[in-house]
Parts: structure tokens; C-alpha cells; sequence
């Protein structure tokens, strides 16, 4: 997928802008830009994710210690120390990518269910000391008290001003992923992704450009989180937990894990079925969300943006 | 008043740690046993242990069965399970890759999980254990008896299926899929059949684990995920595929939580022994017993 | 193909728009609960109760001649599900109060939302931060709770012991919200009680023995032990407690053991455990004069023939929400400010967990009287003198 072509960025952007003033009009679907909110913050992060595992081929199962970072970063510097919320997001980043660094050089020699296992123990590590040093981050019980966002006395105080803000922040970050993926760095991931030693042997520094699409979306995440925090107004750890890394994995399966469009429309499909959708099933929700994620694993392996390539293919014959 | 020296603390830790171990270990087996033949890590595993202790309780109390009725019933069943895994689950997926069966594992643990949610209910169900439970004291250590049952099931799990891969023609065949799936087509092993045999054996130590864990720990529809990953710990640690590295791996596991929360905060107990993990994965990439070769993926 | 595409969304989501439409009803009360997920031991009873009650006042022929619609939700113990649904109900079902949610943590992550968009919120978790504003040291406006503050758990806890001549405890407590704010009490009053806590341990809501955490304590020598869990966890630690042959440590367990359901799963190793519980849990044992005698007998009776399974304490919370409410719609009808301005003024609202006094500066409206000391007896509850 090295062609961005410029159709579904317009109708995305259209739906994107038009979308609250749409659901505005519906009393029965007034709510939903504000799940689209939560949409665009879990975007953010399966956009950086995707990079990493589907074009680096690099799986990550604690992306949500690094969201949780972001968070925490900006909850603990708002209300204990009184920063300005926009540096916190800056310092919640600047601590991510320093700990996506740390952890990444010893963590991606590793390979395969290895590197699972080395990112989902991490996740749990994290997890467990926002737990536990409640003195900062007030424990299992979480903290609150987080200040909103606003900018030269603007304040993003309602659900509509957020998802706007949340949406570009998104779009800033999809064009950025787009310009990542056409240098030199994403032509060295690709080739990485086709064979190490190939890559290695063409003398790309293979550590070196994992380290930096590990850090890339471990700032991605951690935006996500600060973003989080200034909307919830209040974190606590069952947010950031081991599931939620898992969760972000399904998403990009869902969308697809090969293109940055899977990413997309994964994030906002698995919003609107965990959030709105599937509890028209009431008891039976879980399992009906068990079988939706076996069908599409099964019959659509590349994801629902496959989807239309596949009915044309049929068509087509 | 109740007092305890040193040395029997420390003993009684060991002990503890030993038993919560043994079930990692078992459940890293069972992770193996299905990587070995097809590359598959299944996350479902920890579910397998869940419907273990269930259908358990469902034979033993509510049914009625005597126990060793009930224990045969529940391996079966359970059994019936990993193999429908399999077909219902693995097989249909026509482009395996290593994240669709990673996904596909996870949704399929989902619905055992909603399933049993919507059987079993929410609340915890409890088993007799299966010799009483007057705790033996052994110098100041106080030993439960199940922990015996939980102990000397893993040996019989481990010896069992050493004697099953290096005496058995069906054993055997299963190595040689693992090593080589082409060749052992070739050579007229049924790869397929063999899959579907690990998922049924796999299933069926799961099934083991759950029942011998249920009389201490209780066991409710919520438990699969938190056993799965723990014995995904232990099966890396020890070494993918490794079968000593599992129960090494596991007891190791076990060993760190219980002195972690005996020794050092114990609301850091889990954090403990992940840190090992990371130590022991950065400087051997493959697990304690693991074979570097086997790190690199035939398909991804 | 671009103007196509996008027609083809604007027209999907008009569609989808239609599909969904809401029932009318007169009064429309929210419930979030945790039905599903780690904490549904709360949530479903909870969820349970509160349909009870909604339809039996429905089948008397509602409040003043109107039905009453509750609206359920679950959060499946998930804070953005739960903010997610606060915001649904108030904006677009338009519920007159909320009730729930069943955890601490999942209140205090809504309390922005109800304090911002002016609905009252009556909260069926034990934290007393609900209701405490850390940074004015007064109740949020518009957030009530029913369940008893763990503080007054702690309290009565520390004044039986006090009576005992106990002064040197363990505090063991999961790491979950409800532990972690239970241990944040025990260790906050202690000095005030002049408990000396020589161990405090911990331990994960999915583990599987606490041998380790108890074996510690034992070599401590502590006079009694204090356990803050809820679900399986809490049986577990007991049996590890009889196995370990501790039992002359005596052993407090925290209003979260309030279901006979654990006396039983404890399979023997719960006898001479001692609890503080509210008035629901032991409707029988209450004496023929008590308060709430009536309310808790008639709520077990009713809840046993409805749904076939032994009351759980939890539901009891959800109850008390429930009726509040409905107390509030039938004085002063469906106004969000008028039913806040008369939840915080009622006064001898006789409940399960026992008779609430509200006002501005108590928003829970309860005093340690409210927990009665029970010791487990015969495989049963009864009162510890």
C-alpha cells in the first residue's frame, strides 16, 4: 500500500466533519460523536500500531503501558504540580518514547511470541505500579480532578469542540504516518518485515529503525492517553490494563492489519460494537463478540478494508 | 498465640509456591504441546482449565458422579472441546498467519468464556478435595493435601507424555510434524489428524489442571485469562516447545510469586517474577531451555 | 465517486439513526451496573433488585398513576463504558437520576459528568470519596450514595476489637479498588483506635492461594486478622487461614462477606468469623422491634421467590438507590434539581442498610450503627454479642 490515494481521505475528512452535525439531527444517534471521541483517541494509538505490526511486522502486546504513561503523565502533572496541560502531553511523550527506548533495544532482538510475551509482561509490570504507588496516582480507585483542554481561552468543554480537536489530532497524525511509511525509514521496514537478514544484508541498521517505529507509537499512545485524561477528567488503572493491549491488537485485525485504513476503521468499528452495538444482546453480548471477531478472522483474513476488494473479485467473475 | 520460625516460613513459601507452579507448569504444557505440531500459541488454553474445573463441579456435585467417574467425564468433555477448537476454529482460516491464529485463539476464548458465563453463571463454585481436608504438618509446614494431588498429577502429566513422544508410533509421528511438517507428510503422517490430536491433548491436561486447581481455589467463568497468561510466562520462559523448560518454567514462576509475597511488598508479587522473565528473555532470547532456531518462524 | 461515497454514508447513518428508537415512559430512571466483567458478583444482584422493585411498583400502578422506566446498562467494570453510558442516559434517554454504578472506582470516574451536567446520582459503591471532595471537604452536589463508607466499616470493626482487648492486628486486602480503599481506611484510623498494624499484606483478585501473604503474618503474631475482598477471593484466604491452623488469630472479614453464598463456598473454614454487616443480610435474626425488621424481611421474602437464589447484601444497596429515588419522585415528580434538593434533605429513610439521614454536608446519611457485628455460627450468621 505505498499510494495514498486521495479519494477515501476526502470522504473520510467529509464524514469526519459533517458526521456530529448528521447525528445532531437523529435524536436516536444524538450520542454518538461522543463514542466517536473514544473512536478517534483509540485511532491514534492503532495507527502507531499498525506501523509497527503490520509494516515492521513486530507484535506488541503492552502498548497500553504506554497510553496509560501518556495519561498518568498528564493527570499527575496537572493536579499535583499545576503544569499547563499542553506541556504535560509533551512531557507524557517525552517519557514514553524514553521508555519505548529502554525497553525496545533489549525487547526487539527478541522474535515472535517472544516479543509477546516481553511486551505483555511489560504492559503488566506497569499496570501494577500505577496500582501501587497510589501516593501519585491514587491506586485501583484512580484519580480525578483532571483539568480540562482549551487554547488562548478557548475551551474544548464540549463533547463536539473535543471530537473535533481528538479528529485532527488524528488526521495530524495519519498524513505524518503516510510521509513515515514513503521515506527511507518505511522503505527499511518493509524491508525488515520481508526478511531480517535480506534487510541486514543491504546494510539497514535493523535495530535501529524498529527502535524508532516502537518509539513513533509509543507517542502516538501516549498522546492518546493525555487526550484521554482531559476528556474523562479522571483515570484509573483497569483503563490501561493488559485487556485493553489485547483490545488494540483486535482492532487492527478487525480493520486490517496491512494498511493504515485498517487501523482506522478498526478502531471506530470496535468502538461502536463494544460501546453501543453489541449490548442489543444483552447476557449474550460477549459471546456474539467472540463469534463476530471467529467470522472475520476466518472469512475475511486481510480485514473488513479487504472487504470491498473481495466483492469485486466475485463480481468480477 | 500461633507462632513460626524461619526456616519453616520459608519452607512453608516453597511449598506454596510449588503447587501454584505446577498448575503455570501444566497450562505452559498445554501451550507446547499445540505449538510443537502446528506454531500456534493458543490463548484459549487458560479456558480449557476453566471448563476443567466446571464441568467438574457439574459431575461431581450437581450430577452426583463419583469422582473418578467424574474426573473421566470431565477429561472427555473437555477433550470434545479442544478438538472442536480445532475444526470450528483453526482449520476453517485458509491464510494462516501467525496473527490471525493469535486473534482467532482469542475470539474462540471469548465464546468458551461467554458460554460458560451463560451455563455456570457469575458466582464461584467450589470441589470437595479429593482426600479430605486435614492439612498434614510436616515441621512446622502445614501442607494441604490437594497440594499433593496438584504435584503428583503434574509428574504423571510429565512422565506420561515423555514416555507418549519418545516409546509411542503416534507420539513419534506428532515430533515429526513438528520438526518437519513436509517431510512427515511425505513419509504418510496425517498432519491434520495430528493437529487435531494436540488440540485434544492439550485440552486435555487443561482439563487436569482445572480440577485438581478447583478444590483450592474455587473456580468461576473469569479465570482463563489471568491461567493462560501466567502459563504463556512459564512455556517462554522455559523455552517454547521445551517440555522440561515448562515445568521448569512454571515452577520457577510460582516459586517467585510466593517468596516475592512472603519476602519483599506483596502487592508487587506478579511484578516479581515478569521481571525475572524479562531478565532471563534479554539474555537468552529463547527461554532457559529453548532452541534459538525455534524462535524463528516458519510462517509469519 | 467521491459525492457517491459520501451519500451513500450520510444515508447509512440516517438509517441507522432510524433504527433505533427509544420507548416513552413517564419517569425514566437510569441504572449503571457491573452486570458483567470482574466485579458482576455486585452488579448483577444489584441489577436484579432494582428491576424487582421497578416492577412491583409498576404492578401497584406506579407512582401517582405514571409507570416508571429503568433504563439498565452495564459497564462491564469499565471506566470508559461507564462515562460512556452516564453521558447516554442523562443527554439522550433523559432519566430523571441515575443509580449505580456497583464499583468505587467506576463512581468517582462519573462524578465529573453528573456534577456537570446537574443529575442526580445515587451511587451503589462503598468509597467514602464519592462523597467527600477531597479539595473542598464537602459532598459533591449532586452525588449521593447508599452503600455504608468503608470507614464505617473500619470503625465498627476496630470498636468490637477494642472490646475484645485486641491492639495488635494484619491487615491483608486485595489490590483492587475496593481493598486498596479499604486498607486506606484501616491504616487511617488505626491510630485513633490504637491498633498497631504489624503487617500489611496484599494480593491479586485472580490468585489462586494467599498461603504466602498469611504465612508472613503468622510469624508476626498478631492478635487478629483483618481481610478487605470481595468475590472468591475472600473464601480463599479463609481456608488458607484454617489450613495454616491460625484459627486462634481471630479473623475480621469486611461487609464484603455479606452472602451466605461464602459462608458455604467457605466449606467449614468460615466458622468464628466475625463481619460487620448491614441489616439486610440478617433480616431473621433482627430483633421483632427493629427499624428496618419489616423492609428487609419483606425484601428477602420477595427476592428469593423471584429470582430462587440467596440474597446477596449487594443488591440491598441497589434497593435503597431504587426507593430513594422513587421516594423522591413520588414527593416532588420528575425535576433533576427538586429530587436532589429532596434527597439531600430526607430524613428516617428506613432502608436495607439501614435508616439514612441526609444532609448537605452527609450525602451517604449513615453512622456506624447502621453495621451490626455477625459472627458465623453453624454454618449461619448470627449476632456476636
Amino acid at each position: 500500500m505505498l499510494r495514498i490515494r486521495k479519494a477515501p481521505i476526502c470522504v473520510g475528512a467529509l464524514f469526519i466533519l459533517l458526521f456530529p452535525w448528521v447525528a445532531g439531527r437523529l435524536p436516536a444517534i444524538e450520542h454518538y460523536p461522543d463514542l466517536m471521541v473514544f473512536a478517534g483517541i483509540y485511532c491514534l494509538m492503532t495507527i502507531g500500531m499498525s506501523l509497527l505490526m503490520g509494516y515492521a511486522g513486530q507484535i506488541s502486546l503492552g502498548h497500553a503501558a504506554f497510553y496509560g504513561i501518556g495519561a498518568y503523565a498528564s493527570g499527575i502533572l496537572t493536579t499535583q504540580y499545576n503544569l499547563n496541560p499542553w506541556l504535560c502531553i509533551l512531557l507524557g511523550s517525552v517519557a514514553a518514547t524514553a521508555v519505548a527506548v529502554v525497553v525496545g533495544a533489549p525487547s526487539l532482538r527478541l522474535r515472535g511470541h517472544y516479543l509477546a510475551m516481553a511486551t505483555l509482561a511489560f504492559g503488566i509490570i506497569v499496570n501494577i505500579v500505577f496500582r501501587e504507588e497510589a501516593e501519585w496516582t491514587g491506586g485501583p480507585d484512580g484519580m480525578g480532578g483532571i483539568p480540562g483542554l482549551d487554547i488562548f481561552g478557548y475551551s474544548f468543554d464540549s463533547i463536539h469542540k473535543y471530537y473535533y480537536l481528538v479528529w485532527i489530532v488524528v488526521a495530524i497524525a495519519f498524513f505524518f504516518t503516510i510521509r513515515l511509511i514513503q521515506s527511507p525509514t518505511g522503505r527499511a521496514l518493509r524491508a525488515i518485515h520481508a526478511s531480517e537478514a535480506a534487510a541486514s544484508a543491504m546494510g539497514i541498521d535493523i535495530s535501529r529503525s524498529k527502535i524508532v517505529v516502537f518509539a513513533f507509537s509509543a507517542i502516538l499512545a501516549s498522546v492518546a492517553g493525555s487526550l484521554y485524561a482531559h476528556y474523562m477528567n479522571f483515570i484509573n488503572p483497569s483503563t490501561f490494563d493488559t485487556l485493553f493491549s489485547i483490545k488494540l491488537v483486535i482492532m487492527i485485525a478487525l480493520g486490517g492489519m496491512h494498511t493504515i485504513w485498517g487501523a482506522v476503521v478498526g478502531s471506530v468499528l470496535f468502538a461502536f460494537l463494544s460501546f453501543e452495538w453489541l449490548h442489543q444482546f444483552g447476557e449474550y453480548e460477549i459471546v456474539v463478540y467472540g463469534l463476530v471477531l471467529m467470522m472475520v478472522t476466518i472469512y475475511l483474513p486481510e480485514g473488513l478494508v479487504g472487504l470491498p476488494g473481495r466483492i469485486v473479485q466475485r463480481v468480477r467473475r | 498465640m500461633e507462632t513460626i520460625s524461619a526456616a519453616s516460613q520459608l519452607f512453608q513459601f516453597i511449598v506454596t509456591g510449588l503447587t501454584v507452579g505446577a498448575i503455570y507448569a501444566m497450562v505452559a504444557i498445554g501451550f507446547n504441546i499445540i505449538y510443537n505440531v502446528t506454531e500456534i500459541i493458543n490463548l484459549a488454553q487458560g479456558e480449557f482449565v476453566m471448563l476443567g474445573g466446571l464441568i467438574m463441579v457439574f459431575m461431581h456435585v450437581t450430577v452426583g458422579l463419583p469422582m473418578i467417574l467424574a474426573f473421566v467425564a470431565t477429561v472427555l468433555l473437555v477433550t470434545l472441546t479442544g478438538t472442536m477448537l480445532d475444526r470450528l476454529a483453526i482449520k476453517p482460516i485458509r491464510q494462516p498467519s501467525v496473527m490471525t491464529l493469535i486473534i482467532a485463539t482469542i475470539a474462540a476464548s471469548i465464546v468458551i468464556k461467554g458460554t460458560a458465563m451463560l451455563i455456570w453463571g457469575k458466582s464461584p463454585y467450589d470441589l470437595p478435595a479429593f482426600s479430605g481436608r486435614t492439612p498434614i504438618e510436616l515441621g512446622g509446614v502445614i501442607i494441604q493435601p490437594q497440594y499433593l494431588w496438584v504435584i503428583g498429577f503434574l509428574a504423571v502429566v510429565a512422565i506420561g507424555l515423555t514416555l507418549f513422544f519418545n516409546r509411542t508410533i503416534l507420539g513419534k509421528a506428532m515430533a515429526a510434524c513438528a520438526d518437519n511438517p513436509d517431510a512427515a507428510r511425505l513419509v504418510g503422517i496425517n498432519v491434520q489428524y495430528m493437529v487435531l490430536l494436540s488440540f485434544a491433548l492439550s485440552a486435555a491436561i487443561g482439563a487436569i489442571a482445572g480440577m485438581t486447581l478447583t478444590p483450592i481455589a474455587l473456580m468461576d467463568y473469569d479465570r482463563g485469562a489471568m491461567l493462560a497468561i501466567k502459563g504463556f510466562g512459564a512455556a517462554i520462559l522455559g523455552g517454547l516447545g521445551s517440555f522440561s523448560g515448562a515445568v521448569l518454567g512454571g515452577l520457577l514462576i510460582g516459586l517467585i510469586e510466593s517468596l516475592g509475597a512472603g519476602f519483599l511488598l506483596s502487592g508487587y508479587k506478579d511484578a516479581y517474577a515478569l521481571i525475572v522473565l524479562l531478565l532471563v528473555l534479554f539474555l537468552r532470547p529463547s527461554g532457559m531451555m529453548g532452541n534459538f532456531e525455534v524462535t524463528k518462524f516458519k510462517r509469519f | 465517486m467521491v459525492k457517491k461515497s459520501a451519500t451513500a454514508l450520510i444515508a447509512c447513518l440516517v438509517i441507522i439513526g432510524f433504527s433505533f428508537q427509544p420507548a416513552l415512559a413517564a419517569y425514566k430512571v437510569g441504572a449503571i451496573f457491573s452486570v458483567t466483567g470482574g466485579a458482576s458478583f455486585l452488579g448483577d444482584p444489584e441489577k436484579k433488585t432494582a428491576q424487582m422493585v421497578v416492577d412491583q411498583i409498576n404492578g401497584d400502578g406506579g407512582i401517582n398513576g405514571e409507570k416508571i422506566e429503568l433504563i439498565v446498562y452495564d459497564d462491564e467494570t469499565d471506566p470508559t463504558k461507564c462515562n460512556l453510558h452516564a453521558k447516554k442516559l442523562i443527554t439522550q434517554d433523559k432519566v430523571v437520576a441515575v443509580i449505580g454504578p456497583s464499583v468505587s472506582g467506576l463512581s468517582l470516574a462519573i462524578i465529573p459528568v453528573f456534577e456537570k451536567f446537574k443529575t442526580p446520582l445515587v451511587s451503589c459503591a462503598a468509597s467514602y470519596k464519592i462523597v467527600y471532595n477531597e479539595k473542598t471537604g464537602k459532598p459533591y452536589k449532586w452525588v449521593f450514595k447508599t452503600p455504608q463508607s468503608d470507614s464505617l466499616a473500619v470503625e465498627a470493626i476496630y470498636t468490637k476489637m477494642q472490646s475484645m482487648g485486641i491492639n495488635k492486628i494484619a491487615v491483608i486486602t486485595v489490590t483492587d479498588g475496593y481493598g486498596a480503599s479499604g486498607r486506606h481506611e484501616l491504616l487511617r484510623l488505626a491510630q485513633a483506635y490504637k491498633m498497631d498494624i504489624v503487617a500489611d499484606e496484599k494480593y491479586d483478585p485472580k490468585d489462586t492461594d494467599m498461603t504466602a501473604q498469611l504465612t508472613k503474618i503468622k510469624g508476626l503474631a498478631p492478635q487478629a486478622i483483618v481481610n478487605w475482598s470481595v468475590g472468591p477471593t475472600q473464601v480463599t484466604v479463609l481456608r488458607n487461614w484454617r489450613d495454616l491452623g491460625m484459627t486462634s488469630i481471630t479473623f475480621f472479614q469486611s461487609h464484603g462477606f455479606g452472602s451466605r453464598k461464602n459462608i458455604e463456598l467457605a466449606a467449614g473454614a468460615a466458622e468464628g468469623v466475625l463481619c460487620p454487616l448491614g441489616a439486610c443480610n440478617i433480616a431473621d435474626l433482627l430483633p421483632e422491634g427493629h427499624p428496618q425488621k419489616q423492609v428487609t424481611m419483606a425484601y428477602q421474602k420477595s427476592y428469593t421467590e423471584t429470582y430462587n437464589e440467596p440474597l446477596s447484601s449487594f443488591g440491598g444497596h441497589a434497593w435503597d438507590a431504587i426507593q430513594l429515588v422513587v421516594d423522591a419522585l413520588k414527593a416532588v415528580g420528575g425535576d433533576r434539581a427538586k429530587i436532589r434538593d429532596y434527597l439531600e434533605n430526607k430524613k428516617g429513610f428506613v432502608g436495607q442498610h439501614g435508616v439514612f439521614n441526609f444532609s448537605p454536608e452527609d450525602h451517604n446519611g449513615l453512622t456506624k450503627e447502621a453495621f451490626q457485628m455477625v459472627v458465623v455460627k453453624d454454618g449461619d450468621w448470627a449476632l456476636a454479642e
